[in-house]
């Protein structure tokens, strides 16, 4: 069976080059598509089930690192997940953490001798797969959720909020934090909902995380945060996904599969 | 509180010396009397001393930073420990002598000159001894600051290097510049020729502090091409300079991190990429530059125009033309804008 590549690059000249590179390394390797954006990328994944992806750390949108966790959430359960590359010009801080997640990548430019190292080890991996199972998904879910807390600050570098501070008209509401239900991640900004109605801020949930308290704020999705003594009880759904009740409120959260580790019972 | 109890030791052991080293020095000047005693009440003197002092300082969180509390905490100290040395000292030795016997045929009540002389010389001995602790801790302190200074100042060069060549930018251009090698060598070519043109600029532009407009837009015109080649049809730029106000002389790189903010914050997040426009005018008395961008508008710098790029331009604009030059910063959901106005005659 032909082995089947998605390639993820928001430069174009270097998506060519990966291409022509792939081409000399790995010349049974059909490159099905290339795109240029996270979400593109997690699209076309889903649509070809391809055996390798390469994924540029850096795009617009949802990076790479993001994209991935985003395809894992997504991934059907009775096909393999596909073996990850990822691809960066210089991240230093985040290529130790590669090394110690035994996670495959290339830094750009891309050397021959690298690529060949790498086309290697993906032959090898792609030769042993085991069949489709959750403790392989369940690996790869682990890893992904290392690298992704490598690239962002460290928890207790900053001072912890005390209120959010919420720019209503022409006054500044004042939410003392520990009444935040939940924080939800919307277009350009965040609603932070509490018991008696909701609040906007501009501040980026990645920004406002850090200055959380992990222990009684848990991110259960890329854009929800959750005070975890709101959360009533924990469901699984027909799909199989996890969703969580809030105490005394109406409406779920899902929980992708990426934080799904945070919710076992003692 | 954490004790360096090892610290503690080479601190008695050092005091426990010079006692032995005072007890000589007295017997020396006063052979009449036996060693003995001199030296039980020299040690036990200066025990009490470093128990009082060198144990002290460790319960005054004053004293954390620089290993000795500040102001008059720090002679009442001592003078608590010269004091206690003293009196509970002299106690004590007095007691082991006796129970010893170490006395001898000396009498051991002196008169009050001898009692004179040996307080002069517990306070003395008290005052250099403790001198001698205070001063060894802190030239260590100076000494710690001095290399944290060191390494502050460091790492700032570092940044700053990194700042001005970043990384990621260096490495995607390089990258870029390896594949059209193979695919498109004239254009490889062109773009090798504007990376040499911002590099050099890059690395110039401290020593420069002012040059031409048309040069400013010449090196904006390397930078955004480079950045054209990398991300394809995602940029689109316009710069415009009308001939009259190309040899205005302006400080040199004061636009670039204005375009280099629209690219990083502004359209290298935007999935669709978007334009880029620079263009100079006359208003009077005045020259208007607008560096105007279609990015996701919201960014890193803030939407207040805090971000260390416009503080920059504002310091320089502030000392070259004081309150007669101004920055104005704005950015929403349409993508950002910032307006540098100078006056025309420099």
């Amino acid at each position: 069976m032909t082995p089947t590549a998605v390639i993820a690059e928001d430069e174009p000249l270097l998506a060519q080059a990966l291409r022509s590179e792939l081409a000399a390394a790995w010349p049974e390797l059909d490159v099905l598509e290339a795109v240029g954006d996270g979400a593109a990328a997690v699209g076309s994944a889903l649509r070809h089930r391809p055996d390798v992806l390469f994924f540029d750390i850096r795009m617009p949108g949802l990076g790479g690192l993001e994209a991935a966790a985003e395809l894992a959430d997504a991934w059907p359960g009775n096909a393999a997940f596909p073996a990850l590359v990822f691809v960066t010009a210089y991240d230093q801080y985040a290529l130790q953490a590669f090394e110690a997640q035994a996670v495959d990548y290339v830094l750009k430019p891309v050397q021959p001798a690298r690529l060949r190292r790498t086309v290697e080890k993906l032959r090898q991996v792609l030769a042993q797969r085991p069949r489709p199972d959750g403790a392989a998904l369940e690996a790869t879910l682990a890893q992904l959720r290392h690298l992704l807390q490598a690239g962002s600050p460290a928890a207790g570098a900053q001072p912890l909020l005390k209120v959010i501070q919420a720019g209503v008209g022409s006054s500044i509401r004042m939410v003392p934090v520990e009444r935040v239900v939940y924080f939800e991640a919307a277009d350009k900004y965040v609603r932070v909902v509490t018991e008696e109605g909701e609040v906007l801020v501009r501040t980026p949930l990645k920004e406002l995380l850090p200055q959380l308290d992990p222990q009684a704020f848990w991110q259960v999705h890329r854009g929800t945060v959750v005070r975890c003594t709101a959360i009533d009880s924990v469901q699984r759904d027909e799909a199989g996904k996890l969703q969580l009740a809030l105490r005394g409120r109406g409406e779920r959260l899902p929980v992708s599969r990426l934080y799904a580790h945070l919710f076992r019972a003692m | 509180m954490r004790i360096d109890w090892f610290a503690k030791l080479g601190n008695l052991l050092q005091t426990l010396a010079f006692c032995f080293a005072v007890a000589t020095l007295q017997y020396a000047f006063t052979p009449e009397r036996p060693y003995a005693p001199n030296l039980v009440y020299s040690l036990f003197i200066g025990t009490i001393i470093w128990a009082v002092v060198d144990l002290g300082r460790v319960a005054m969180p004053s004293a954390r930073e620089t290993g000795w509390p500040p102001g008059w905490r720090g002679f009442a100290l001592v003078a608590a420990g010269i004091v206690a040395g003293r009196f509970i000292g002299v106690a004590l030795a007095d007691l082991v002598c006796r129970r010893f016997d170490l006395y001898g045929a000396d009498n051991h009540v002196h008169g009050a000159a001898q009692v004179r002389a040996d307080l002069l010389i517990t306070l003395v001995a008290g005052l250099v001894g403790c001198y001698w602790f205070y001063a060894r801790n802190k030239s260590a302190y100076l000494l710690r600051r001095m290399r944290e200074a060191e390494r502050h100042a460091n790492d700032a060069r570092l940044k700053l290097l990194e700042t001005q060549l970043e990384p990621h930018m260096m490495f995607n251009t390089l990258a870029n510049l390896r594949a059209l090698i193979a695919v498109d060598p004239p254009r490889a070519q062109a773009m090798l020729d504007h990376m040499i043109a911002y590099l050099r600029a890059t690395l110039d532009a401290s020593r420069a502090a002012t040059h031409p407009l048309r040069t400013e837009f010449d090196r904006l015109h390397d930078y955004l091409e480079l950045m054209a080649i990398r991300m394809g049809p995602r940029l689109s730029y316009a710069l415009d300079l009308p001939e009259e106000l190309a040899e205005l002389s302006v400080p040199a790189l004061l636009l670039q991190p204005l375009v280099e903010n629209s690219i990083k914050h502004g359209l290298e997040p935007k999935v669709e990429g978007g334009r880029i426009e620079v263009r100079a005018r006359r208003e009077g008395a005045r020259v208007v530059i607008e560096v105007r961008d279609s990015g996701v508008g919201a960014n890193g710098q803030g939407s207040g125009g805090q971000g260390f790029g416009l503080v920059q331009i504002r310091e320089r604009l502030a000392s070259l033309h004081g309150a007669g030059a101004s920055l104005d910063f704005s950015a929403d959901a349409g993508g950002a804008h910032a307006r540098i106005a100078l006056p025309l005659a420099a």
